[in-house]
């Protein structure tokens, strides 16, 4: 019984570090974005943070992650290091993405991570594709594509639930409904506003998840990842979240009151985790200052290891247009027309 | 031993059941590709021999299965997708561009697409103005994109396997005149780098591809019976384009004649073009001469289409108008 509670203490400890480790690191990217050290569009996790936490807790290490372009909190929880992400906002060499992707376009494939999309809906069709390859060879992985509620205005989101449920394809699709694409309010988009109830639709398991609690996303996340292995097909969960900043750093946020957002404010995810981690004795405030502290050691040598990485040399611009390994026998071996008999 | 007779449809054809058969990763994706035997019957019995699994019947819906397709090959497979027609590739072109051909670059060298797209291009079949236009000079705009242009039947037979060995995207147009062109093929490897020299002379270069190469040589047999000898290049490849067939044959010429199916403004006949000024501007002995497609939607009326289109007269009068000059 001991065991249970501790395992079940340690979990929430594990959900609580990884939230705050994006709260923490997103509150940084602020700050150099303001002191002109990140440049370029830059979309914050802030108030979502429950979203990732809970879905990732849900996920092997083999498993894939297809993103949007708010994924700073997905590529951190997947275990793309701090510093990698940092180096690439800063445009150096030793970004993930070698400085040619930004904020917007994390990618680090040994983590199987495979962005950072900044087409609306644009991650969809990747994301049954990578499971359509682990189908077709025998691998027991899921994959899991994280979208916005704007993306269920496009096209290739039906084109895909419909795919994948005809296929059924191991994809979990986690949409972080956060009321808004972009400044558009969701019931000024769409005119049926029950997202789950769109979903199932196409023949796909949708449930609705309280996105502001970490503990029910990550319940939800780990009964859809079951079935999903289990050979049930694709699921959905609509996980009903708010961004408490702006859309982007460029965004003056008129479209949206500040009562709205202190009323949101008041669900904050990792205040409510560690409200009942304090309720149930899992965490004291002594626990808290040392997690504080090792997360911003953390983020410090990011900055650090961004700071004084290089950039790419400009002679370099035109390498990965196309693959450096080439033609795989100069091109020479086409197929051989059979003679006739 | 000689070469059965066969088509450009059933070169393709085995071209696809000989890269299923030596590839398991090797599948075929698309429209109406399996129980249907696809649109032009370019993949008829596959189904049977290979099933469902590896011979895939989608549902309308291009974005999703080519960008999946894109998707399959990050996981280590080796899509063939087909697309109809260029025209209905338009409702794939956010995933053919934004991910296909930009995951290596802005991924800092990470992914890499080993993806082949085949779709038909082109007019001349009273199809009208959306299953006709020759769009592939705008995928040919694009860094990233290996775009290939059979013309022959040996090359609707062989390029498809090097294709499949690229690290990268490649799109394959075929003209849809051509499936039931027949002959003889060579046997033996192409590459997909080079542009081919179809036809020797020494007063002129006619470039053509696809579809307007067997009108360029049609030209050039009738310019020959005037005393006018033709160089006839099938580029083959539309990016990276082979410069140095080109330079090399207008630098013998000193004259070119340019015919590309896709509209005259902004297009592959334009690049094409400015490269023989950029690099053999002193060797032109009269101005380039284009013959494309007029600017119009293609219509459906079998002789406005064909007024449309670029000719076998409209070639040797550009011909005729470059060596007088």
């Amino acid at each position: 019984m001991a065991g249970k509670k501790s395992a079940r203490a340690e979990s929430h400890r594990d959900l609580l570090r990884q939230m705050l480790r994006v709260r923490r690191f997103e509150e940084r990217c602020v700050e150099l974005y303001s002191g002109e050290k990140i440049r370029g569009f830059m979309h914050l996790y802030i108030g979502e943070e429950a979203v990732a936490a809970g879905v990732c807790h849900a996920l092997a290490t083999d498993d894939v992650v297809v993103s949007t372009y708010r994924e700073h909190g997905h590529a951190l929880i997947r275990g793309v290091p701090a510093s990698t992400i940092m180096a690439e906002m800063y445009g150096k060499v030793t970004g993930c993405s070698r400085g040619r992707g930004g904020s917007m376009h994390i990618f680090d494939v040994a983590r199987r991570f495979y962005g950072g999309n900044a087409i609306v809906g644009g991650g969809l069709p990747l994301a049954i594709g990578l499971a359509l390859a682990d189908k077709l060879r025998d691998r027991n992985r899921l994959t899991v594509c994280f979208f916005g509620d704007g993306a269920m205005a496009e096209g290739e989101f039906h084109e895909c639930l419909n795919l994948a449920a005809l296929w059924r394809l191991p994809v979990l699709f986690a949409c972080e409904n956060n009321l808004y694409a972009m400044g558009t309010a969701l019931a000024k988009s769409h005119a049926q506003t029950d997202l789950a109830l769109r979903a199932a639709g196409y023949g796909v398991a949708a449930w609705q998840v309280d996105g502001m609690n970490v503990l029910a996303v990550a319940d939800a996340a780990t009964r859809a990842a079951e079935a999903i292995r289990a050979g049930a097909g694709p699921y959905f969960v609509e996980l009903r979240t708010y961004r408490f900043r702006a859309h982007s750093m460029y965004d003056p946020d008129r479209y949206r009151s500040k009562e709205e957002i202190e009323q949101w404010k008041k669900r904050d995810p990792i205040d409510a985790l560690v409200a009942s981690m304090k309720a149930e004795r899992e965490i004291t405030n002594d626990d808290l200052a040392v997690l504080e502290k090792e997360i911003s050691a953390e983020i410090d040598q990011a900055v650090a290891f961004a700071e004084q990485a290089p950039v790419e040399p400009v002679e370099d611009l035109s390498r990965f247009v196309y693959s450096e390994t080439p033609l795989a026998s100069g091109g020479a071996r086409g197929g051989t027309v059979e003679a006739a008999s | 031993m000689s070469a059965a007779t066969t088509t450009y449809r059933e070169a393709m054809r085995e071209a696809i059941r000989e890269a299923l058969r030596r590839d398991d990763r090797v599948f075929l994706m698309g429209e109406d590709v399996g129980a249907y035997g696809g649109c032009f019957a370019v993949s008829l019995g596959l189904l049977e021999e290979f099933g469902p699994e590896r011979i895939r019947d989608t549902p309308l819906s291009e974005a999703a299965f080519v960008g999946a397709s894109i998707g399959a090959a990050l996981g280590g497979m080796r899509p063939i997708v087909e697309i109809m027609t260029v025209n209905f590739s338009l409702l794939a072109l956010d995933q053919i561009l934004n991910n296909a051909a930009t995951l290596l670059h802005m991924s800092g060298g990470q992914l890499n697409v080993p993806l082949v797209i085949r779709m038909t291009t082109g007019a001349g079949r009273q199809l009208a103005a959306q299953h006709s236009h020759s769009l592939e000079g705008w995928y040919a705009h694009i860094p990233g994109l290996r775009i290939l242009a059979p013309a022959t039947i040996e090359d609707a037979r062989n390029m498809l396997w090097p294709a499949l060995e690229d690290p990268d995207p490649v799109l394959i147009f075929e003209h849809g005149s051509l499936y039931g062109m027949s002959g003889q093929p060579r046997p033996g490897p192409v590459d997909i780098t080079s542009a081919a020299l179809r036809r020797s002379g020494k007063d002129i270069t006619l470039i053509a591809y696809g579809g307007t190469t067997g009108k360029a040589l049609a030209a050039a047999d009738a310019l020959s019976a005037e005393g006018i000898e033709a160089d006839v290049i099938d580029l083959r490849v539309l990016r990276p384009l082979d410069d140095a067939t080109i330079v090399e044959s207008v630098g013998n010429t000193h004259r070119a004649v340019i015919v590309d199916e896709g509209w005259r403004s902004g297009s592959l006949s334009a690049e094409i073009g400015t490269r023989i000024v950029e690099q053999a501007f002193y060797q032109l002995d009269a101005p380039i001469q284009r013959v494309c497609t007029a600017e119009v939607p293609v219509p459906y009326a079998r002789h406005l289409e064909e007024a449309a289109l670029p000719q076998v007269p409209s070639i040797v009068a550009a011909a005729r108008e470059a060596v007088a000059s």
